[in-house]
Order: structure tokens, then sequence, then C-alpha cells
């Protein structure tokens, strides 16, 4: 593992421009091509990489199994939710106009961000997730 | 058209090598291409997604299965005409399939004439986001986007459920074999 220095400087240079350009993917879609989707997959791709050249117990320490799981769930909940609050306040389920917001632009903007945060949380952990799951077992033999 | 002829020849490259290496490696040049025809097509977001998840992560995702598994696929014991068949007759059926489609780009097709000036020319007004494809995926369409996140949660939560059960006693026993002397 000392021969790879050159990896190693690399990688961490990289990692802080992927993980900010996986947020500017995510928070630019409405004017550029990029979503939630995406976006996550740019992170959590940051974050295997960080494992592929540390070490997967280095990666661990960082960005924990249980947060990843916590991740995947909590972005699926906050899909839900999003959607259950507009149904609970008398508008069809996800229906952004529902929102408690006079301006309707501004509770379309709201609806859409919250459910965009929610994929962007899904998919980050669900790709951290199942690396995790894959090169976990790698290392059981 | 030379993005194509390198696909299919990246496909027949695909079929034709036993080392699977070599194979997820071609197979991540497949999705960089088919996200270059993408890209000409004027399809950005789905560019994006294929060279993200496509090359990225599936590439990585089969470079972690292959350290599971042997590099090298073992010769099929008869040969494979099944298999062959099912393809040639699958691919028929899709070229058969595109007689019927209209000319590329056409203006005046369903796909073209049913909801799709609906939503350019109201994804302003009523959302006020510019990005078209945004405001159909989060706002119009927000409920097939609910169940691509399900889908992805399902997928998570199965990978968890099959590979998280071998790993639970091993990280015991390293532990415990760290701890011991």
């Amino acid at each position: 593992m000392r021969l790879d220095v050159i990896l190693r400087v690399i990688a961490k240079l990289l990692l802080p421009f992927t993980v900010v350009f996986g947020f500017y993917v995510h928070f630019h879609a409405e004017t550029s091509p990029g979503g939630g989707f995406q976006a996550g997959v740019v992170i959590g791709a940051g974050v295997i990489l960080y494992a592929i050249i540390f070490g997967l117990d280095e990666a661990i320490k960082i960005v924990p199994v249980r947060v990843v799981e916590l991740l995947v769930s909590v972005g699926t909940l906050i899909f839900l939710g999003v959607g259950i609050v507009g149904w609970l306040l008398g508008g069809n389920y996800l229906d952004y106009y529902a929102l408690p917001i006079a301006d309707p632009i501004i509770s379309q903007e709201v609806g859409i961000h919250l459910v965009e945060i929610g994929v962007l949380m899904a998919v980050t952990g669900a790709v951290i997730a199942i690396f995790y799951a894959f090169a976990g077992r790698g290392r059981s033999r | 058209m030379v993005l194509l002829t390198l696909l299919a020849v990246v496909a027949i490259g695909i079929v034709r090598l036993r080392n699977l290496f070599a194979v997820v490696i071609l197979g991540a040049v497949y999705s960089f291409l088919i996200a270059t025809v993408f890209l000409v097509l004027d399809a950005p977001d789905v560019a994006m997604t294929e060279a993200a998840v496509g090359a990225g992560i599936a590439t990585v995702m089969m470079l972690a299965v292959l350290h599971l598994t042997k590099t090298d696929e073992s010769r099929p014991r008869q040969p494979q005409i099944f298999p062959l068949f099912v393809s040639a007759v699958t691919g028929a059926a899709l070229i058969y399939g595109t007689l019927d489609l209209p000319p590329f780009g056409e203006a005046d097709t369903p796909v073209h004439t049913h909801v799709g000036p609906y939503y350019l020319s109201q994804s302003i007004p009523d959302t006020g986001v510019p990005n078209v494809v945004a405001s159909v995926l989060a706002s119009y369409r927000g409920w097939d986007t609910l169940g691509e996140v399900v889908v992805i949660f399902t997928a998570a939560i199965g990978v968890l459920l099959l590979l998280r059960r071998a790993q639970r006693p091993t990280r015991q026993a390293t532990r415990s074999r760290r701890d011991a002397p």
C-alpha cells in the first residue's frame, strides 16, 4: 500500500470536487441537466472512490453503515411525507400547491426541492450501501 | 452512425470474450458510447445518468462482484443455440417494430402532440422551473419518480438483507482475532 502515493494524492484532490460537483448537479438542476438521482450517484461515487483507495474500514469511519441505511430510508420517507402532507392539507397526493405557502410558484419550488432532497438521500445511501455490502463480503475470504 | 457501429463492435466483443474483467470494462465503454448517443440526440439528462450509473457505479459494482468470483467465464457444455435463437427473434421483432415509427424528429407525432406541448409551455407559469425535464420528473410526474425511489429503496434493502447476514459473524470474528493477541 505504499506504492500508491499518486493514487492517494489524486484521490484526495478529486474528492472535494466530486462531492461539490454532486451538490452542484443537485441544486442547479432547475436550469441545467441533473437532479437528485444523478447527484446522489456522483456523491456516492465519491465515497466509493475513497473506499477503494483508502480501504473499506476508513470509509466506514467517515460514513458509517448506520448513516447510510438511515439515508436510504429517510430519503424515501421524505418523498412519501411530502405527498402525505399535501394530502392532509386537502390536495391530491404529491400536490405541491396544497403546501401552506401563499405563492403557488414558491410552493411548487419548495415541493420540488423537498422531493429532490429525498431522492438525493435515497440514491446516495443506496449506492453506498450496495457497495459496502459487496466489498464487505469480499473481505470475508 | 459511427457511434452505433462502435456500439455493435463493443457488443460483439462482450459476447465473444471469456475474460470477465475485460467484459466489465467493455460494458463501461458501451455505457459511455450510449451516453454519447443520448447526448447527440439532445438528451443530456439521460446521458448524464447513463454515464454516472451505467459507466461509473455499475462498473464498480461489477468489479466488486468479480472480486468474489473467478475472472474467467467457463465454456458452455453445448453450443448455445436457444439463447441465440431468442435474441435473434427479439432483435427481429424490435426492428420490425421500428418500421412503424414516424421519422425521427417529426413534429406532429403522438408524442409531440399529446401532453408534451403543455409541459413545454406551462412549465414556467406552473412551477417556475425552466428545465422541463426537472419539472416533469419532480412535479408533473412526481408519482412516477416516487415509484423510482421506492425501487431504489427496495434494491438497497434487498442487497443488505442478502449480503449483510454473512458479513456480521465475520466482522465479529476479525474483531475477536484482533483482540486475542
